[in-house]
């Protein structure tokens, strides 16, 4: 019997279909968090990075990500972790960043983690030039609660205009 | 603020290649010579994270207010994700068939390989504070450096690690220069917790034959290189913080990194080891 594998676009497709169990409203391939898929001989090996070392989704996404592909009829699935290079929130697409926004979570402002050159001028201006506008209201007139929020990608903010609290999604 | 250190990030998409010629092939992972030395280190990079995570998490539900709470949780779970990857790589260096796991939950005291200080009890949030800037200043240098190691596993935990410890020392930083610069009570507090710490912060810096060995084969930096870098840190922080560096040696207690602990390690492992010490292989 010849078992036709689906390609991997195919599979790029579905996995998109597969939602981040934190912030539902985007996909595994939204964060980027899908590094690669690939046949080895009738296995498929997908490559997941984890957005943090600790972070417990990774656990729940490796599971969603089988358990989906698995309904699609792909009978081996090998997955795989992938630490380099380490994630960052510049790999979260143009149309997640949309969603997460209208999901009421500020989406990353690239440039601005504290490890990199953007966190570093962030710091030398004291930081009054990161505007983290708010998701409800779009005023930019907020402020930072704490730097870490209800999971460990997020920050905790509230606008001062309409007083909403909001997460915003921090770069990494 | 003060200009708290930059780290220049390494080529991600070089180390990337790199990692992954090498993944299966790093040299020194099978290196029998450099096993030891490359196991115990690797142990003490991970027992340190391992443990301050625990010590961390202990506030879990009982910080002072919910930000600090939700801050404290955070980075507890940060390190102890970390600990998941340095274990796991002490694990396949031992290859004996232990796992990260194995490691965290079925070592005694004396195998536990952390710096006193970590291990040290919460006490205020003074203390608290303190100890994890003492630590974040030292932790975001090493894993800066770690992360051009030669050895291509070290490398990419270390850059993953990194991104997250830079938020630690951000936070620890402005956490000592604000209440290091508060009130009077609350600067009484912080002072009191560097005077008591102090002696606990230097352990890490005194390095032994096995730091030598992993510095020789290219793993880690020497120890006393990442020194300067902690006291410009340390130093700028507790300026700004109003703070006095205590006028004393900071290497008295030692001996953790080499299996002799305070008493406190023991009452720590009572509690996290309880479940797989009395249920041996309890999953859920």
């Amino acid at each position: 019997m010849t078992v036709t594998l689906p390609s991997t676009g195919q599979v790029w497709d579905w996995l998109s279909e597969v939602p981040d169990p934190e912030i539902p409203v985007v996909s595994v391939t939204d964060l980027g968090i899908v590094r690669d898929v690939r046949w080895d001989g009738d296995t498929l090996a997908v490559a997941v990075t984890p957005t943090y070392s600790g972070c417990p989704a990774t656990a729940v996404i490796d599971l969603a990500i089988e358990t989906h592909l698995r309904a699609k009829g792909v009978e081996k699935v090998r997955l795989e972790r992938r630490l380099s290079p380490p994630w960052t929130t510049d790999w979260v697409t143009a149309e997640a960043r949309e969603k997460l926004k209208s999901y009421g979570i500020a989406p990353p402002i690239d440039g601005t983690a504290p490890d990199g050159r953007g966190g570093l001028a962030a710091r030398l201006s004291g930081r009054a030039n990161l505007v983290i506008e708010c998701p409800r209201c779009g005023s930019g007139n907020t402020a930072k609660v704490s730097q870490f929020g209800s999971t460990p990608c997020k920050a905790s903010y509230q606008c001062r205009d309409c007083l909403e609290p909001f997460d915003y999604f921090k770069c990494h | 603020m003060p200009s708290l250190p930059d780290a220049e990030m390494p080529d991600a998409l070089a180390l990337a290649e790199r990692a992954a010629a090498e993944q299966v092939h790093d040299p020194h992972v099978a290196d029998v010579d450099l096993k030891p030395a490359f196991f115990d280190w690797l142990c003490r990079i991970g027992d340190n994270a391992l443990i301050l995570g625990h010590r961390v998490s202990e506030w879990c539900g009982h910080a002072p207010v919910l930000e600090e709470d939700i801050a404290l949780a955070n980075v507890a779970l940060d390190l102890i994700g970390q600990t998941q990857m340095w274990l796991s790589l002490a694990a396949e260096v031992e290859d004996k068939g232990r796992t990260a796991d194995d490691l965290a939950y079925l070592r005694d005291a004396m195998k536990f390989r952390n710096i006193k200080l970590v291990e040290l009890p919460n006490g205020d949030m003074g203390v608290t504070v303190m100890r994890q800037f003492l630590f974040d200043a030292y932790h975001f240098e090493l894993l800066t450096a770690l992360a051009r190691s030669e050895s291509p596993r070290v490398a990419e935990i270390a850059a993953k690690a990194l991104k997250e410890v830079a938020y630690h020392l951000e936070r620890s930083s402005d956490l000592v220069i604000r209440l290091g610069d508060g009130t009077a009570e609350s600067h009484a507090r912080m002072q009191a917790a560097l005077d008591a710490l102090w002696p606990y912060a230097g352990e890490v810096f005194v390095a032994d034959a096995v730091d030598e060995a992993v510095a020789r084969a290219g793993i880690a930096p020497a120890l006393p290189d990442l020194l300067p870098k902690w006291e410009r840190t340390v130093a700028e922080v507790l300026d700004e913080a109003t703070l006095t560096r205590p006028d004393r040696r900071f290497d008295v207690h030692v001996g953790g990194k080499q299996g002799r602990h305070t008493e406190h390690l023991g009452y720590i492992l009572a509690e996290m080891q309880f479940l797989q010490r009395a249920y041996p292989g309890a999953e859920w």
